[in-house]
């Protein structure tokens, strides 16, 4: 537990941190600052996640078993989207997410 | 293993042993084998069924199991038989039986072709064997489902929209039936068990409610009016086993539901609600027949046909005494039959004419005379010619439904017995067009001769139409004596 | 006394229409042999029904002579009879053999007219296309019609009835290739057929109301309908009346009377012994025998109202037919009409009976009528398919003079015409002479018109007569010849029968009570009818034996009544209008559109709305994900907000 640093603070952070990934994800066209902001989100539900077992449940573990695999499933993630975003830029010789249209109703 | 469970197991080996099996002409004979077999296995348990009744069997159903197979639900796999059901058997294996060898000639996707059509033979023999709604329920499902991929696939025309269209009313209907089982599931003490449903009383309102439901969701596979203009459009477009089994046998299978089911689960309701599907039933039998006229594709006009003569099996149904539940049984087999030598045959038209267009035959007796020989006699035999399967059903029908001591039933039996009179129109009306006057294309005079297996796919459907109509006592007989519970439920709760 | 061989009446040509049906017309069995393509086939035919034809008089000789009558009438026997189908607990539909005085008549009749019709036709039909498929009909039909005359209840005789039906439509069309055979066969079954669903409903009536089909019970004095209460009426007449009615609008159709009359001439387009079997001498005569099968009820339903409407049916369409039969050029037509006419006669000698002794000599005038009339209307059909056969052709104005070449034809058409003129002592004086009488005691102006009738059927006979055999000579491609021994045998056979027959005495035999009666010539009555016939013969002399304009010109008097009994009475052109233009245009065309249009609309519309209305929101699935994301997040923040104000937190 760090002196002076309240939850509150943390989770202030870990709030700002992920509206700066909803808004990367909302205003970015390349799918790769896509991804970026989508990590950005998935970070800061992991900071979460910590700072609520540390302050409000310290005597368990499921907070950090969760961030664990959060960071985990993020990892492969990332793994399979740069794989399919080389694909797509294979394809159509360009990686703008507007581009991406052909799944449309 | 029990004979039941076998008629539904030998289809199912018979698919599995498709599988395997790479070459065309190996599938044929799989199939036709392993179909031949269940028709064995249909007579077979014909003939035990007959001897335990000599014998003095008196349970309402013979050879029953029952295998519960999800506890919670109280869904269990129970299946017997009667005389009904019985005939019913044997109708199917007869039919699946002509389609296999009628189908002999496809070629392309041969394995896949006959797996979806053994795969629907073996829902139609699971839902006649079942005696459990939620059973039955599925083995229906199981019988419906394969039509979409025939059609779509093997068919010809406007497949996909006919096979679209099709699977679409049919899966509505299927949502009716459903709900309407839960209904009783619910209403009648948690049990999908026919037998003891029967002996359950559901309450009046949920009767009310549910018997609609049912009867209209089975009638609409049984082309009920106004429920029916899924079938012309959708035998126009399958290809000739396919007509032969949808017509011959999946009809039946919405008009049997329609009368286990509904008629005898719900017995007031049905009671209370027969003068209005009656006039349905009317309008099916004297439209369809009027309908039939006007039409040039063959296809068509046996379609419309089949409108007016499940008209009957349903105004059979609802003059609620044995005489015409036994003429609507009777009705359903002979169609069944009837319907299926008129499938084959247009089949074997087509492959050598490539059109269904009456007003572009003509002369076609002289050239293909066994084609137009059986044409004929099948033909009187939909017109209620003695002698033929349909006049010895008709009759039951009409004078069953006029036995019924009100005088609504009688003017509605009045009405649909001047059917036949349009029906001998339309019959003959392509009688006259297509296979007698003089030969219209030349191209005609050298049409192949009929091949060996579709003379007996033909014959096999055939010759019951004839025998059923000379000695008509025996089947009457099977069928007579298992109407007695569903009299007695009909009659239970009178006043 | 067993009467159980009479099975075998039946099953002979039964045997026979399964061999010749399903070996003869099978060209890959017969191709081969020459024996087995040509005539074989009719002699299997011939010999099944000779042997019926022996069985039959043997049967008639039992049943007449030596049973008798043991209590004063003639009994009722069952050679046979079995359930054939259930339809409840206490109704069931039976087959088999019930041999009375009319039916032991009529097995009589029907063998011996098929006999010589299949013998005939072994000539007649030599070298046709599809000679084994005529006779597998011609078999058909004698076993449906002996089926129906033996009948021992009435939904058995409806069975049969049908297929006599049946088998007059296969022959009518026999020659399926052309248009026009094709359509009177067509025409004959729908017509009678229509007519059938009135019997059919007057079936169902009758048998809801008495429980039985049976005729035994339903004709019985203390039967259900005899004896019991009138029951509920409708409309004026009892239940009974309505299904006596109904019954006898079956029997109209069959017996082609007046107006459901219109498909017999056009039968004639079927070979001719079809013509002289079905069409003059047995199955038209059904509807006669119908009536007269259930004749205890009409006479006493409804206080015999049914009966009358049979009678003046019978003398209406023996007027019309006769007036028409004047006027047509086409031999076998005139001979139609002629039948329709006769066929009258008979109905209206039933429709003026009563039912007992002197009163019954209606009934037992027409069943005469009908013995007569088929022994020399079949003579006059064979005859005149033996002419056309010679000449190749119908119609009068290609034949004349032929007595010089066919001098065996002539002679037994002469005596046909003779006996149906009513000329003494030809069989048809007595029938017809019996007819006239009970018409005069029950109905004078019947009588007129019937007395009329006997007059224009000389003329008409005798003006065919000698149209063909005198008139003047034609020149024929090839000159015409004698028919050959198997066509001409059956006509003298048939001639001398039809001399004979009228010298039974029949009401010894046959009666409504069927206790024998003892009848008597009534002899003014005959000298008039005699007189009459003479003048028609004379008039038709002086008109037709030498060519002269005397016809032309009484054509051109007659002027409008010449052209509509030529024309048929445009009853013909009504039926067109009705079928095609109401059936067809009318109703079934509607049907159809109303089907496409309407109710597979009214389904193809569910459809319609449903894609309609996908298509509308398919394109809120753009495809593009940041989209989406744009939306979920508005939604998400709309949906926070909306919990906020809900809650009131939003308001502190």
């Amino acid at each position: 537990m760090i002196d002076g640093v309240g939850v509150y603070d943390i989770v202030a952070v870990a709030t700002i941190v992920f509206f700066v990934g909803v808004f990367g994800f909302l205003t970015r066209k390349n799918l790769i600052s896509l991804l970026i902001s989508i990590e950005l989100m998935l970070n800061a539900v992991v900071v979460n996640f910590v700072a609520f077992n540390k302050y409000l449940y310290p005597g368990r573990l499921d907070g950090y078993i969760f961030s664990l695999f959060v960071i985990a499933v993020a990892a492969a993630e990332v793994a399979l989207a740069i794989a399919l975003i080389i694909a797509l830029y294979r394809l159509d010789n360009s990686i703008e997410a507007d581009d991406m249209d052909s799944l449309q109703g | 293993m029990d004979l039941l469970s076998m008629l539904i197991f030998i289809p199912v080996l018979t698919v599995l042993v498709l599988f395997f099996v790479k070459d065309m002409r190996a599938v044929r004979v799989v199939s036709a084998v392993g179909i031949g077999l269940e028709a064995l296995a249909v007579i077979r348990l014909t003939s035990l069924y007959v001897q335990a009744r000599h014998a003095g069997a008196t349970a309402d159903f013979l050879f029953t199991r029952d295998v519960p197979w999800f506890r919670p639900l109280n869904i269990h796999y129970y299946v017997g038989v009667d005389g009904i059901a019985i005939s019913m058997l044997l109708l199917t294996a007869i039919v699946l039986l002509a389609g296999v060898f009628v189908s002999w000639s496809i070629e392309d996707l041969t394995r896949e072709f006959y797996i979806s059509l053994i795969v629907l033979g073996t829902g139609v023999f699971g839902f006649f064997v079942s005696l459990d709604l939620f059973t039955m329920f599925l083995f229906y499902e199981l019988a419906v489902i394969p039509m979409y991929l025939l059609i779509g696939i093997w068919g010809s025309g406007r497949k996909e929209f006919a096979a679209m269209k099709l699977t679409l009313m049919l899966m509505g209907a299927s949502a009716l039936i459903l709900v309407s089982i839960l209904g009783i599931y619910f209403y009648g003490g948690r049990t999908f068990n026919m037998e003891e449903l029967a002996t359950t009383r559901i309450p009046l309102d949920a009767q009310r409610f549910f018997f609609p439901m049912a009867f209209v969701g089975f009638g609409v596979l049984g082309a009920l009016f106004p429920f029916h203009t899924w079938s012309p459009d959708g035998h126009a477009s399958a290809p000739t086993a396919v007509s032969m089994l949808h017509a011959g046998v999946l009809m039946k299978l919405g008009t049997y539901g329609a009368f286990r089911v509904a008629m005898y689960l719900l017995p007031v309701a049905a009671r209370e609600m027969a003068p209005f599907f009656m006039v349905l039933a009317v309008i099916g039998t004297v439209y369809g027949a009027f309908g039939a006229i006007k039409q040039r594709d063959l296809k068509y006009i046996n379609a419309y046909s089949s409108v007016s003569h499940l008209g009957l099996i349903f105004l059979g149904l609802l003059a609620l005494n044995r005489t015409g539940y036994t003429g609507a049984v009777l009705q359903m087999i002979s169609h069944g039959l009837m319907t299926a030598v008129f499938f084959a045959l247009i089949g074997m038209i087509y492959g050598r004419t490539h059109t269904r267009d009456v007003t572009r035959m003509g002369g076609l007796l002289k050239v293909l005379p066994f084609i137009g020989a059986v044409y004929v006699i099948t033909g009187f035999a939909s017109l209620g010619l003695p002698g033929l399967s349909g006049f010895v059903a008709e009759m039951q029908i009409f004078v069953g439904a006029f036995r019924n001591a009100d005088m609504y039933h009688r003017v509605f039996t009045v009405l649909a017995v001047s059917a036949i009179v349009v029906t001998a129109v339309y019959i003959l009306r392509v009688v006259g067009m297509m296979l007698m006057g003089p030969l219209k294309d030349p191209h005609y005079q050298d049409l192949p001769r009929v091949y060996w297996y579709e003379r007996l796919g033909g014959l096999l459907v055939f010759i019951p139409v004839v025998l059923i109509g000379v000695a008509p006592l025996w089947l009457t007989n099977l069928i007579w004596d298992s109407m007695e519970p569903i009299v007695r439920q009909l009659s239970q709760y009178m006043q | 006394m067993d009467f159980g061989y009479t099975i075998w009446i039946f099953v002979l040509p039964i045997l026979s229409f399964l061999a010749i049906g399903l070996l003869g017309t099978r060209p890959a069995l017969t191709g081969r042999s020459e024996l087995l393509r040509g005539r074989v086939w009719g002699w299997i035919g011939t010999g099944a029904v000779f042997g019926s034809w022996l069985l039959a008089l043997v049967t008639a000789y039992r049943y007449f002579f030596v049973l008798g009558t043991p209590d004063g009438h003639r009994p009722v026997v069952f050679g046979a009879k079995w359930v054939w189908m259930r339809f409840s607990e206490h109704l069931s539909f039976d087959m088999g053999i019930l041999l009375d005085p009319i039916s032991v008549m009529m097995l009589v009749v029907v063998t011996t007219v098929s006999f010589l019709v299949h013998l005939y036709s072994t000539g007649y039909m030599a070298g046709e296309r599809g000679y084994a498929r005529f006779f597998a009909f011609l078999s058909l039909f004698t076993v449906s019609m002996l089926g129906l005359v033996v009948a021992t209840n009435i939904f058995q005789m409806y069975f049969f009835w049908e297929l006599v039906g049946v088998s007059s439509y296969l022959l009518i069309g026999f020659y399926y290739d052309k248009p026009s055979a094709v359509a009177a066969a067509k025409k004959a079954f729908i017509v009678t057929r229509f007519a059938d669903l009135g019997f059919l409903i007057g079936i169902l009536i009758l048998s809801y109301y008495a429980g039985t089909f049976d005729f035994q019970t339903l004709v019985s004095a203390g039967g259900p309908v005899l004896g019991g209460p009138a029951g509920r009426s409708f409309m004026g007449l009892s239940v009974f009346g309505w299904a006596l009615g109904l019954i006898f609008m079956g029997g109209a159709g069959k017996s082609a009377m007046f107006p459901l009359h219109i498909w017999l001439p056009d039968a004639m387009e079927g070979p001719t012994p079809v013509s002289a079997l079905i069409h003059a001498a047995t199955m038209v005569v059904a509807g006669v025998y119908l009536v007269a099968r259930l004749f205890p009820l009409y006479h006493e339903v409804d206080g015999g109202a049914i009966l009358r409407l049979v009678a003046w049916t019978g003398g209406i369409t023996s007027l019309i037919a006769a007036l028409i039969a004047m006027t047509q050029e086409d031999i076998k037509r005139v001979l139609a009409y002629s039948t329709m006419s006769q066929l009258g006669y008979m109905m209206l000698a039933l429709g003026v009976s009563g039912l007992h002794g002197h009163e019954g000599l209606g009934y037992m005038a027409s069943m005469f009528h009908l013995f007569t009339h088929a022994m020399f209307k079949a003579l006059l059909f064979l005859g005149a398919g033996s002419v056309i056969h010679a000449v190749h052709s119908n119609l009068m104005r290609d034949m004349g003079g032929l007595r010089k070449y066919m001098p065996v034809t002539h002679l037994t058409f002469l005596v046909a015409c003779l006996a149906i003129s009513g000329i003494p002592p030809f069989s048809g004086f007595f029938s017809k002479d019996e007819i006239l009488a009970a018409a005069f005691e029950r109905d004078k102006l019947l009588f007129v018109i019937e007395y009329a009738v006997a007059g224009i059927t000389a003329f008409y006979m005798f003006r065919i007569y000698f149209g063909i055999f005198w008139g003047r000579e034609r020149t024929y491609a090839h000159t015409p010849h004698e028919s050959p021994a198997v066509m001409t045998i059956p006509l003298v056979v048939l001639a001398i029968l039809s001399v004979l027959t009228g010298l039974v005495p029949f009401g010894e035999y046959v009666t409504a009570d069927r206790t024998p009666y003892h009848g008597h010539i009534n002899w003014p009555l005959a000298l008039a009818s005699i007189a009459v016939g003479v003048v028609g013969i004379l008039v038709a002399k002086r008109f037709y034996q030498r060519p002269n304009d005397l016809p032309a010109r009484a054509a051109e008097m007659w002027g409008r009544w010449y052209k509509w009994t030529r024309d048929k009475f445009y009853i013909d052109e009504i039926y067109q209008f009705v079928a095609h233009k109401i059936m067809f245009a009318g109703i079934a065309a509607p049907v159809a559109w109303f089907d496409r249009h309407v109710v597979d609309g009214f389904m193809r519309g569910l459809g319609w709305m449903t894609e309609t209305f996908s298509l509308l929101i398919a394109d809120l699935q753009s495809g593009r994900v940041r989209q989406y994301a744009f939306v979920f997040m508005g939604g998400l923040i709309a949906l926070v907000l909306l919990v906020l104000f809900v809650t009131g937190l939003l308001n502190g």
